[in-house]
C-alpha cells in the first residue's frame, strides 16, 4: 500500500509540520517515506504545500503524482490540488475556511470546520490535527500510537506537556 | 672568521627576478630576518598573491601557499583556522589587496583573524605594467591615467590603514616606508611586532610597507626614492594607526 | 547499522561531511542549501571544528582552498549562483591539486532565476565553469540516504585523488526529509598529505608550496599531462551508475538524481500498458558511465533524455550512444518538474512511432 498524501494552506497553519508528523510516525512504523516541502518565498503569507509518501514498498518520487489523500486549510488549495486525487480518493477540508465544495463527484469529501473547532478547544494551532484525526480514521495510513510517538520525537521538550490535549484533538476529529 | 653578514635561513637561494631597484627584495629579506629572528620559519605558512610577487614561494623557506588574485587573506584565513598553533602570513600587493581583494582583507581583519598581512603599496600595478592602483596618487600618471589620476574620472586613492584601524578585530595596524635606513629599520621593527600579536593570539595584524616601483614610476632608483618621500608620504603619513602599546 | 533517522537531505550532506571527519565548513547563505551552514555552525562549535561564515562565496571557495592546502578535510556547499562566483577557486584548487568536497544545491537560472529546484548546473558542474584543462568528479545522489553515502564518498574520491569532488543534487533533494541509516563507523579513505600539505615544516624538510602556477610552457604543459592521467585513473576507477530494468528494455530512459526516481513510477506505469522501461541512471555525472549507453545502443527503439533543465546531459547520452540510436529530450525549466504523467506520454509516443 502506497499513501501519497498533499497537505496544503497558507504558510503559517502548520502545513509543514503536520506532513512531518505523519512521515515521522510512519517511520516509527518501520515505512518507507518521503517529505517533500514547497520552499522558497511562497511560504511566508503565500500558500504551502507538502508531499508526504508512507509505502510498504520503496518509495519513487517524492513528488505526488497521484494522490490517496489530501488536506486543504484554504480555498486555493482545493483548486490547485483536487485534480490530484486518484478516483476514490480522499479530501480532508476545514469548512471554517473553504467555503466552495470540492468539483468532483468521485472522491471522498470530508468538510470538518476544524479552525472554528480548535477555537472551541481553546487552541487555534489545533485545526491542523483535528484534520489529521480524521486522515489516520478514515485512510490508516499510520496508528494513533505512532502518530503520539511521532510529536513526542518532533515536537521539542517544552511542548511535550500539550501532546495529550493534542491527541485529544486528534480523537475530535476523527470522531467529526 | 666572524660572519658579519648573511642571508636569512627564511630566504631560499633562488635569486629574486624583481627588477633593478625594486624594493620587494628589500621587504623580502626583512619579512625573512623577522621569521629567523622569532623562530618560525618552520611554523610558519606563507600566502604568496597575485602581482609581482606571485612566486614569492620560491624565495621564502617556510611553506608556501599561492592564492589567486585578492583572495590570500582568505585563503590564510582557511590555513589560520586549520593551523591553530602555526603562524601565517600574506604577501600582498596594493592591486590584490585594496582594489580587487578589498572585501577579503576588510573582513580578515574584521573577523580578527590571527594573521598577518605584508601589504605593498607602490601606487601602481607593476606586473601588468603600470596601469592605476587603488593606492595611485591624484595627478599621478599610468597607464591607464595617462592624463594623470584625476578624481572626477578615477576617485580618490585608498588609505587602508586608516581604513583597517577603525575594524575592531584589527589589532596592529602601522604604516613604514623602506626609503631610508631609519625607516627600513622601523619597518622590519613593525613586521616584528606584527607577527608578535599574532603569535600572542591579540587578533588581525598589518604592516604598510610604502615602495617603491621605478620600473612602472618612469624613474631611477634615487628618483624613485624622493618621489616618494616627496608625494606618497604625504598623502601616506608614517605611523602607527592601531596597537602600538599593545604588549606582546 | 543504526536507526533510520527523519533527516532533511541538506542535513544528511552536512552530518556526512562530519561523519567523513571534516571539521572545516566554509560559506555563503544561499537558498536552497543554508540548512548545511545551519547544521555546521551549531556541531562545528560543539565538536571544537571550524564554521566561518565568509564575507562572499569567493572568500569562502578560498578558505577551503587555504584549509585544503593545510592538509585537513574542508568543504564548502551553496547553490547555483553562489557556485558561479566560486568558479575561480574551484579552477585554483584543481590546479594545485586540492582535495576539498563541493556541494551545489541546484536551483533555476540564469542569473539570479529562481530558488526552485532544477539540474541546470550540469555543464558547470562537469563540463568546467573555471577556467582551464580540469576535471571534478560529480556525484548525483538521488536519495536522502544516497547523499550521505555520496558524501562520504566525495571526501574519499577527494583524498585519494587530491583533486577536488562535487556532490550535486537538486534543490527537492536538498529540502526533502527521508529516512536514512548512518553506519556506525565510516568507510574512511586515510590519505597520507605529509608530501605536500603546506602545515609548517617544523624545519624537519625542505618546504612545501601549493602552486597552480607554472610560467614555462613546458612545465605546465607536463602540469596539464599529470593532470589527464589523474583524470584518466579516476575515470577507470570511479565511474558509478545504476541500471534499472534494462534487460530486454524497448525504451531506455536515462535521469539522475530526483528525477530517475520519478522515472522509476513511469516504469511501472508503462509496464501496465506493455512498455518495456529501462532507466540509466548516471551516479557520477563526470566521469560519465558512457559504456551503459553502448552497452544498450544497438537493443533498444530509442532512448529518452529526461532533465530538470533545456537539455545539458543529453550531449553525454548522445556522445554515448554514438549515433548509433536516437536520443529524445524532454525536459522543464524555472522550478517546474517533468511529471510522471508529462515522461509517461513522452514513452507512449516513442512506443506508438514506426
Amino acid at each position: 500500500m502506497m499513501h501519497e498524501i498533499i497537505l496544503a494552506g497558507f504558510g503559517g497553519q502548520g502545513i509543514l509540520s503536520m506532513g512531518k508528523f505523519i512521515a515521522m510516525a510512519g517511520l516509527e512504523e518501520g515505512k518507507n517515506i518521503s517529505w517533500l516541502p514547497s520552499y522558497g518565498p511562497e511560504m511566508r503569507g503565500g500558500t504551502a504545500n507538502c508531499n508526504v509518501i508512507v509505502a510498504d514498498e520503496e518509495v519513487g518520487s517524492p513528488i505526488v503524482n497521484k494522490a490517496t489523500a489530501i488536506i486543504v486549510m484554504n480555498q486555493p488549495s482545493l483548486e490547485k490540488f483536487e485534480h490530484y486525487l486518484v478516483p476514490g480518493g480522499v479530501v480532508i477540508l476545514d469548512s471554517s475556511l473553504v467555503p466552495v465544495m470540492p468539483k468532483r463527484d468521485d472522491v471522498e469529501v470530508y468538510a470538518i470546520p476544524a479552525t472554528k473547532m480548535a477555537y472551541d478547544l481553546g487552541n487555534a494551532t489545533f485545526a491542523g490535527i483535528i484534520l489529521l484525526g480524521k486522515l489516520l480514521e478514515v485512510t490508516g495510513v499510520v496508528t494513533r500510537e505512532s502518530f503520539e510517538k511521532a510529536l513526542y520525537k518532533i515536537l521539542p521538550q517544552k511542548k511535550h506537556g500539550m501532546i495529550p490535549e493534542e491527541m485529544a484533538a486528534l480523537e475530535k476529529g476523527a470522531k467529526y | 672568521m666572524a660572519i658579519v653578514f648573511q642571508k636569512p635561513h627564511a630566504l631560499t637561494d633562488k635569486p629574486f627576478h624583481y627588477c633593478p631597484g625594486c624594493t620587494h627584495g628589500l621587504i623580502h629579506r626583512l619579512v625573512a630576518e623577522v621569521l629567523d629572528e622569532l623562530g618560525i620559519e618552520g611554523t610558519t605558512v606563507g600566502v604568496a598573491s597575485v602581482g609581482c610577487t606571485y612566486n614569492s614561494y620560491e624565495y621564502f623557506n617556510c611553506d608556501m601557499v599561492q592564492a589567486a588574485h585578492g583572495r590570500a587573506p582568505a585563503v590564510a584565513t582557511g590555513l589560520r583556522r586549520s593551523l591553530p598553533d602555526r603562524q601565517v602570513f600574506t604577501y600582498q600587493g596594493d592591486g590584490d589587496l585594496a582594489a580587487i581583494g578589498t572585501a577579503e582583507i576588510v573582513h580578515a581583519a574584521t573577523r580578527g583573524e590571527k594573521i598577518t598581512t605584508i601589504f605593498v603599496n607602490n601606487a601602481i600595478y607593476g606586473m601588468t605594467s603600470g596601469q592605476m592602483a587603488p593606492t595611485t596618487l591624484v595627478g599621478q600618471v599610468t597607464t591607464t591615467t595617462p592624463f594623470g589620476r584625476k578624481p572626477e574620472l578615477h576617485g580618490y586613492p585608498i588609505r587602508v590603514c586608516e581604513m583597517l584601524s577603525t575594524l575592531e578585530g584589527a589589532a596592529f595596524v602601522e604604516r613604514v616606508a623602506v626609503n631610508n635606513v631609519v625607516n627600513v629599520k622601523k619597518a622590519k621593527a613593525a613586521i616584528k611586532k606584527a607577527f608578535k600579536v599574532q603569535m600572542a593570539g591579540k587578533g588581525f595584524s598589518i604592516v604598510e610597507v610604502l615602495s617603491i616601483c621605478p620600473t612602472n614610476w618612469g624613474m631611477n632608483p634615487q628618483k624613485s626614492l624622493e618621489w616618494l618621500e616627496q608625494n606618497m608620504m604625504e598623502h601616506y603619513p608614517l605611523g602607527n594607526f592601531k596597537g602600538k602599546d599593545l604588549e606582546v | 547499522m543504526g536507526e533510520r533517522i527523519l533527516m532533511k537531505g541538506n542535513e544528511v550532506i552536512a552530518e556526512a561531511a562530519l561523519r567523513a571527519g571534516c571539521r572545516h565548513y566554509f560559506g555563503y547563505p544561499i537558498t536552497p542549501q543554508t540548512e548545511v551552514a545551519h547544521y555546521m555552525a551549531k556541531k562545528m562549535e560543539q565538536l571544537g571544528g571550524t564554521f566561518v561564515q565568509a564575507e562572499s562565496e569567493l572568500a569562502a571557495i578560498n578558505m577551503v582552498y587555504g584549509a585544503a592546502s593545510a592538509g585537513v578535510r574542508a568543504m564548502t556547499s551553496s547553490s547555483s549562483p553562489g557556485i558561479s562566483l566560486k568558479q575561480e577557486g574551484i579552477s585554483y584548487s584543481a590546479g594545485s591539486e586540492l582535495p576539498m568536497v563541493i556541494i551545489d544545491i541546484v536551483r533555476c537560472g540564469p542569473g539570479l532565476g529562481g530558488i526552485l529546484p532544477a539540474q541546470c548546473d550540469y555543464f558547470q558542474m562537469v563540463k568546467g565553469g573555471g577556467h582551464g584543462d580540469y576535471r571534478l568528479p560529480v556525484l548525483a545522489p538521488c536519495s536522502v540516504q544516497e547523499m550521505y553515502e555520496l558524501v562520504v564518498e566525495a571526501f574519499n574520491i577527494a583524498d585519494k585523488y587530491r583533486n577536488p569532488v562535487v556532490v550535486m543534487g537538486d534543490g527537492y533533494l536538498g529540502q526533502m526529509m527521508e529516512a536514512v541509516t548512518f553506519r556506525d563507523e565510516e568507510p574512511i579513505y586515510k590519505a597520507d598529505k605529509s608530501g605536500w600539505a603546506a602545515c609548517g615544516s617544523k624545519m624537519e624538510r625542505p618546504h612545501h608550496t601549493i602552486t597552480s602556477i607554472y610560467i614555462e610552457a613546458d612545465v605546465l604543459e607536463a602540469h596539464n599531462q599529470k593532470l589527464q592521467k589523474k583524470y584518466a585513473e579516476i575515470k577507470a576507477n570511479e565511474t558509478r551508475v545504476e541500471e534499472f530494468n534494462c534487460e530486454g528494455a524497448d525504451i531506455i530512459v536515462t535521469a539522475y538524481g530526483t528525477i530517475s526516481r520519478i522515472v522509476k513510477n513511469v516504469i511501472k506505469d508503462a509496464e501496465k500498458e506493455g512498455i518495456k522501461v529501462g532507466l540509466i541512471r548516471p551516479i557520477t555525472l563526470w566521469p560519465f558511465p558512457s559504456e551503459s549507453y553502448a552497452k544498450y545502443a544497438d537493443k533498444v527503439k530509442s532512448f529518452l533524455c529526461v532533465e530538470m533543465s533545456s537539455g545539458q546531459m543529453i550531449e553525454d547520452v548522445k556522445l554515448a550512444v554514438n549515433g548509433r540510436n536516437e536520443v529524445k529530450f524532454y525536459g522543464r525549466t524555472g522550478g517546474n518538474v517533468p511529471s510522471q504523467n508529462e515522461i509517461l506520454e513522452q514513452v507512449r509516443a516513442i512506443a506508438a512511432a514506426k
